[in-house]
């Protein structure tokens, strides 16, 4: 069993598990760091981006970052967790050959879906006219300024996917509920399981009869909007492959969200505007039901919200009719009947609005003081760009980080200098390292393999001991463009056997409880599935090729030998021996049994607990003899 | 017995005693046992049964009857421990054979009704009542009650477990107390045979290898050593010491937390010259776990008189494991201090690292321990401050993983106690209790940047940062002044820089619990310091009373009245929202207006009373606001008072009128409305000024209709106001000059009516002269007093309790009669 690691991220996860005969991607998260590299994409040219010295704008954004580890197009299925780590799907799907399916929840769909509805429509409102690619030169990527000049492997960046091929990738897809059952050519069977971090994210079991693989990524023990973990269902796993565990492990989300509302009020209060980067779904529906409960407390109740992305629409409404991927109040709610989600209240009294993009009807709606959430986070592309140059050169204005993926002070180099206020609230309800130590003493897998990020604390801060995951055995890491073989051998495989031919057995007991029959038969294997059939009567030699066939399949049995079980007792046995006329034996203990010493006939018989050997010079006789009162101790069946 | 309660007690008893009846309410039998004991109390029991007959009867017919309820059972027992208690009485029921029935074996002992608590906590509590005298301990000798007490003493009901143990010193003491008292040798060999036995049982019980059992043994010994004064007692330690010893001398010590309070009530009880208890006390401390040992440490500590040896001993037990966190996070070897011999001890780092539990347990005990110690006047000297300040800092540092320990030990500590609340809290307690003295200026800088940390960081739940403010406060306000200048220092004025952006954070924030300690916090800074220019500057460039003054419309009702305590107090030195500029002259006068609309339409009680405190204090200040027309202001808080259905506002009216009063006429003489000497009298010009001033604030009618308030305090404070009126209006006129105008009987007849409940009707104005005679009219020392009784004493006498139980059963032959 063998895992090939093909992303460093640790929680955008890329790996492919080559499990019995079956190859399956387990996630293929896209790392979108590399578009902090980029100028930001202005809605409308902006003569300040366009007049920075140096470098000129020039070429379209691109993404991916993956290797030539293994070939994609063998892969059999893609395992999808959730939809933050299906990004890179059309990548794959459409771009190497892949035939396969893959498998994912309904809600991850939808709103993996949305998430790429958006970054396409996001980067193709703004067409380039022209798109370098010589700079990817390595001789002229050396002479670029940093950090451009230390990015790695920028010839497998990528432009972004198209909306055919979003489509196309997500035809490839197969709904599946959690606990559902698939079996993957009978080989092994796979199970979604829910996670708990967002709507219709799923951990993964991977089994067969004797081996379980559990595939933990991306999972949350708190209670927000999503259903709560499944933790008991990964108990007895032989291997747990445990990805997406937070990425800010000292920050604990509540705390963060106490920050989050009392900034956003503090700057409201002051007449100033709160810009929130942001995905579309996600973090985004906690927010907008703490800020429900919160804005009337702090007396913001006449202050807007813009919600403006080009699938906010859809992502308000898909929100609310995922009720059974909901936690259980949400759940319950919906047959009150009410939203399960409070920010169609929001939107119903007017305090939340949402847009598609920042033309048309925002522009005749907006006032100020306001709070807008729009994407994107890496504040490259998006209407985060144009909040961004309006709103930069006032310090009553704020803009607050919540999404953890993109560190804020690169996001921001290309605006600076800035006047606005910035504040970094990381909300990431993912596992921290108290819950995994915890999660793992519960669930007890024998082996734990995970990003080599998790196994040592993290760099800035090498002395919290207490940011990294401990636990017995130690975990096994991986890192980018490794292959890791997974420490477990298969031992047993799982055969039927036919009513018939198990209706022929005679077992016979050996000890209490073990009983033993010899079976012929013919072992037919289709599908990995494994079949032992009554062998074929012997025909009639016929003729020619057929008879030659047949006599391939049939196994020979005239050469069977009965088989022995039991044990020889040695004291019993000397006697015997003696009884037969043999003097003079001397038994020596060995550390496997016992040596009988014939010293007369110069004989030796070893009795160890699987072999007898009965060691003569040449006396056939003798030997047969002795072989005869040896077997007279043994059960023969 | 008064003859009424002679009359019904037959009745009662008869009640008591049928089955058929049952007596649906337990506190009737205790208030009717309590009657019976004080009834002994005053006079004979003898008599008492004598007279009343039926009472010997209903412990007859309880012994008889087979299915009375286990209440009445155990009423009896208790009942017959009230009367036996006095000898001759116990004499008089022993001839009836009586209370061998009741107590002994043939009694409700060996019955089905023994397996009910409360008939086996009657038992007990009839015993301990009747164990007064020694024919009472020949009798428990007799009927063997000793056995069935140390039996008892594992009860599964803990009450009756308790119980036995208390009985069990009660007794030891009665004997021990006996005829011989203070011949009484320490030597146990003479001791009487009672005592003997229950000391043997003791014995061993220490002996045993149960721990329940030697934790009961001990806990006895512990009340006996805490209630039990005689010279005995010393001999009892001599030879129960051994004993300790053995237990010492087992690993683990068993039932250690009972052996610490046994040797603590031992050394409180003992004279300061018994030199083996010292060296049993040393042995135990060192004996026990460093969590164990802690409680007896700390114990130590606080005796008067001790060795200094084992003071020593004992203070290095608490300074522990905070040397030990010192030394696992100190950069360099050399920077413990006074706690550096403490340090290195193994086993504090070994309980300290073995687990998250018993880590945190350890830590907060040691802080919470030194914290009670520091204000202590028999506090070690020399106090450790410094390095103990070291310790707090370096604490909530590995609390916050801000601290970055290099040794193997500190990297350990600091993964344990990483986001800790507990001992968050615990260390930031103990900072706050530092705070009484002094660090080098270093130290205290460093204290200052820990506690911003805390309050700063997002992951400071709102108890650690209730706490971080207290602290805050603790040291803010201990800082030194400038010398020869009376502002704050330029360290100070710094760290208020840093401060105040995170204060309006908090005020900000989502959870009500921090924007009211933030509140709290700015009150109490402000009351300290609202006189400060440096405070007033860094204040006023703020947002801070802005956000205060947004917060009197917060959804929290605490924090409203939080935020009304707050601005009240900004306001009071001037520092309410924007400077007072030519622009806004109304900005002051608007927050009067705004505290009145409160204090009238707050749905919530908090936020009035805070408003009613805030008034108070501005007109006994003279806030300017109110003190430019104090009258109109006085006239328009007490009609809104007035109407308010929170008593405490309506008392907090009463003061600001006592207040508004007192400007008015003069000080009274003293707070204490029972104060001998009357105020003195006021001058008769000022007072016809002032009691027309009253009247026109209708200051007069408020009291008034106060002084029939349901609710008694309000009642009682405004009587205090009348009664002080009355004495400053003493000289104006005679009684007979107004004491009969049409006026006054009017009023007189509104009076009544108010009395009567129907408050509807106005009082309308008033001479200041019918004032005067009205005032003098009414029995206000008579209403004093009726005021001062409980408001039950009406229905506590002991006969409408007989009654009240007879009417609940219907025998009492009225119908329909509401007790209450």
């Amino acid at each position: 069993m063998k895992l090939y690691c093909l992303s460093g991220h640790p929680t955008l996860p890329c790996n492919v598990l080559k499990f019995k005969s079956t190859t399956i991607m387990l996630d293929c998260g896209l790392d979108m760091t590399s578009t902090l590299n980029f100028l930001p994409l202005p809605l409308v040219q902006s003569p300040r981006l366009s007049n920075l010295p140096g470098w000129s704008l020039k070429d379209g954004n691109a993404f991916l970052d993956k290797t030539e580890l293994i070939d994609l197009s063998t892969v059999d299925v893609i395992l999808i967790s959730n939809y933050h780590c299906m990004m890179a799907l059309p990548y794959i799907t459409e771009h190497t050959g892949f035939t396969g399916t893959v498998y994912a929840t309904e809600p991850s769909v939808q709103i993996g879906r949305l998430l790429m509805e958006e970054l396409v429509n996001f980067i193709e409102r703004v067409p380039k006219a022209q798109s370098a690619s010589l700079w990817k030169n390595k001789d002229i990527q050396r002479l670029l300024p940093s950090p451009l000049k230390d990015a790695v492997e920028v010839s497998t960046w990528r432009r972004c996917y198209t909306m055919q091929e979003v489509n196309s990738a997500l035809s490839k897809i197969q709904l599946v509920g959690y606990s559902q059952k698939i079996e993957l050519f009978g080989a092994v069977q796979v199970t979604p399981l829910s996670s708990g971090y967002a709507l219709g994210s799923s951990n993964w079991i991977i089994q067969s009869h004797y081996e379980k693989v559990s595939y933990v990524s991306g999972s949350s023990l708190l209670t927000t909007h999503p259903q709560p973990m499944d933790q008991a269902s990964l108990k007895n796993s032989d291997v747990l492959i445990l990805t997406g565990l937070t990425q800010i492990p000292t920050a604990n989300p509540d705390g963060m969200v106490g920050e989050f509302c009392s900034n956003l009020a503090l700057t409201v209060r002051n007449g100033g505007n709160v810009l929130v980067p942001c995905y579309p779904s996600g973090v985004i529906y906690d927010l907008l039901e703490c800020l429900y409960q919160y804005i009337d407390s702090a007396g913001l109740s006449s202050i807007p919200f813009y919600f403006i992305s080009p699938v906010a629409n859809s992502s308000l409404e898909f929100s609310q009719i995922f009720a059974e991927w909901l936690c259980h109040n949400k759940q319950t709610k919906v047959y009150l009947p009410e939203p399960p989600f409070p920010h169609a209240e929001l939107i119903q009294t007017n305090k939340l609005k949402h847009y598609p993009s920042i033309h048309g009807d925002f522009s005749n709606d907006f006032r100020q003081p306001c709070v807008v959430f729009t994407g994107h986070p890496s504040l490259r592309f998006g209407d985060v760009v144009h909040f961004m140059e309006l709103w930069g050169k006032s310090s009553l204005n704020t803009v607050i980080f919540t999404e953890p993926d993109f560190s804020y002070l690169e996001a921001l180099a290309p605006y600076q200098p800035l006047a606005m206020k910035c504040i970094y609230c990381p909300i990431d309800t993912r596992l921290n390292f108290i819950q995994v130590s915890k999660l793992l003493k519960e669930v007890q897998p024998l082996h734990v393999v995970c990003p080599e990020q998790y196994t040592q604390p993290p760099p800035a801060q090498s002395h919290r001991m207490d940011l990294m995951i401990d636990c017995q055995p130690p975990a096994m890491s991986y890192r980018r463009a490794e292959v890791l073989a997974l420490p477990f051998k298969r031992r047993y495989e799982k055969i039927e056997i036919m009513p018939e031919l198990a209706d022929s057995l005679v077992p016979m007991e050996i000890k209490p409880g073990v009983s033993l029959a010899t079976v012929s038969a013919v072992l037919h294997t289709k599908d990995n599935k494994h079949i032992l059939q009554p062998p074929p009567r012997p025909a009639q030699p016929t003729g020619g090729k057929k008879r030659k066939r047949a006599s391939d399949d049939i196994p020979d049995c005239k050469v069977l030998k009965p088989l022995l079980s039991g044990s020889i007792p040695v004291e019993q046995f000397v006697q015997t021996l003696e009884k037969h006329g043999f003097s003079d034996i001397k038994v020596e203990d060995t550390a496997k049994g016992h040596i009988v010493l014939l010293q007369e006939a110069e004989t030796l018989i070893q009795i160890e607990e699987d072999s007898t050997h009965i060691i003569c010079d040449n006396d056939e006789l003798l030997r047969v003899r002795l072989r005869d009162l040896v077997l007279k101790f043994l059960q023969k069946f | 017995m008064d003859p009424e309660c002679s009359r019904l007690l037959p009745a009662l008893c008869a009640v008591l005693a049928d089955p058929r009846q049952p007596v649906a309410d337990d506190t009737c039998l205790e208030k009717l046992l309590d009657w019976f004991t004080a009834v002994t109390e005053a006079g004979s029991s003898l008599l008492l049964l004598q007279e009343n007959p039926c009472l010997v009867e209903l412990l007859f017919h309880v012994l008889k009857s087979q299915d009375l309820s286990s209440r009445i059972l155990s009423f009896s027992l208790r009942l017959a421990g009230i009367f036996a208690a006095q000898e001759n009485c116990f004499q008089y029921l022993q001839q009836g054979e009586l209370l061998p029935m009741l107590f002994g074996e043939v009694g409700p002992l060996g019955g089905t009704s023994w397996t009910a608590p409360t008939v086996r906590s009657g038992w007990i509590q009839g015993l301990h009542t009747l164990a007064q005298h020694p024919s009472a301990l020949r009798f428990l000798a007799a009927c063997g009650a000793v056995d069935t007490i140390f039996s008892l003493q594992g009860d599964p009901s803990l009450f009756v477990a308790s119980a036995a143990g208390q009985l069990l010193v009660h007794i030891l003491d009665l004997a021990m107390r006996g005829p011989a008292e203070g011949h009484r040798s320490p030597q146990a060999c003479d001791w009487p045979a009672c005592a003997q036995k229950i000391v043997g049982h003791i014995e061993d019980s220490l002996c045993s290898t149960a721990i329940p059992q030697v934790t009961q043994a001990l806990s006895v010994l512990t009340t006996v050593f805490g209630h039990c004064h005689g010279l005995w007692t010393q001999g009892l330690w001599v030879r129960l010491s051994p004993f300790v010893a053995r237990l010492l001398e087992k690993d683990p010590v068993p039932a250690s937390h009972s052996l610490v309070d046994f040797l603590l009530s031992v050394a409180r009880s003992a004279p300061s010259s018994d030199r083996g208890l010292w060296e049993t006390l040393a042995q135990t401390l060192s004996h026990l776990s460093p969590t164990q040992a802690g409680p007896l440490a700390f114990g130590i500590l606080k005796l008067q008189d001790c060795p200094q040896a084992l003071r020593t001993q004992a203070f290095g037990i608490l300074l522990q494991p905070l040397a030990c966190v010192l030394e696992a996070a100190a950069q360099a070897p050399g920077a413990l201090g006074l706690l550096g011999a403490a340090a290195g001890d193994s086993v504090a780092v070994g309980t300290l690292l073995s687990s998250r539990p018993a880590c945190v347990g350890l830590l907060c005990c040691a802080l919470a321990h030194l914290g009670l110690l520091q204000p202590l006047p028999q506090r070690p000297s020399p106090w450790p401050q410094v390095p103990l300040l070291g310790a707090a800092v370096t604490i909530l540092r590995l609390c916050s993983g801000s601290a970055a320990p290099t040794s193997d030990v500190g990297g350990r500590l600091c993964a344990i106690l990483v986001g800790c609340g507990r001992v968050q809290r615990a260390a930031l307690d103990f900072l706050g209790a530092l705070s009484q003295g002094t660090g080098p200026q270093e130290l205290v800088t460093q204290v200052f940047s820990v506690l911003l940390e805390y309050l700063v960081s997002p992951e400071s739940s709102s108890m650690v940062l209730k706490k971080a403010f207290q602290a805050t406060l603790g040291w803010l306000l201990r800082s030194p002044k400038t010398p020869g200048c009376c502002d704050l220092d330029p360290h100070t004025q710094l760290f208020l820089r840093e401060l105040l952006p995170v204060l309006q954070k908090r005020l900000c924030s989502p959870c009500w619990e921090v924007r009211d300690s933030g509140l709290e916090f700015l009150t109490q800074m402000t009351r300290h310091w609202g006189g400060q220019a440096g405070f007033r500057q860094a204040l006023l460039a703020s947002e801070v009373p802005e956000l205060t003054k947004q917060l009197l419309r917060d959804p929290e009702s605490y924090v409203r009245a939080s935020a009304v305590t707050a601005t009240g107090q900004l306001s009071s030195w001037g520092l309410c929202a924007t400077p007072a500029s030519p622009e806004r002259p109304g900005a002051q006068q608007s927050l009067l207006a705004e505290l009145l609309h409160i204090l009238s339409t707050d749905s919530e009680g908090f936020p009035r009373r805070a408003v009613m405190q805030v008034f108070t204090e501005w007109l006994r200040d003279g806030h300017t606001d109110v003190a430019e027309d104090a009258e109109r202001f006085v006239a328009g808080v007490l009609q809104a008072v007035s109407r308010d259905l929170d008593w405490e506002v309506r008392a907090q009216g009463l003061e600001l009128a006592l207040v508004f009063l007192e400007q008015l006429l003069g000080q009274r003489g003293s707070h204490c409305p029972c104060a001998v000497a009357p105020p003195e009298a006021a001058p008769p010009g000022l007072l016809a000024h002032a009691l027309q001033v009253l009247g026109r604030v209708q200051l007069f009618e408020f009291a008034l209709r106060a002084l029939f308030d349901c609710d008694r305090p309000v009642a009682q404070k405004s009587c205090d106001l009348l009664l002080f009126l009355r004495a400053k209006a003493a000289p104006c006129g005679s009684p007979r000059e107004a004491g009969d105008g049409p006026n006054v009987a009017s009023v007189g007849a509104t009076l009544q009516k108010w009395q009567a409940g129907e408050q509807g009707q106005p009082l309308g104005l008033l001479e200041p002269a019918a004032v005067v005679a009205l005032l003098r009219s009414i029995d206000l020392e008579g209403l004093r007093d009726t005021l001062a009784e409980s408001s039950d004493h009406v229905e506590k006498s002991p006969q409408s309790l007989l009654q009240d139980m007879l009417a609940a059963v219907g025998a009492l032959g009225e119908s329909g009669a509401d007790c209450y």
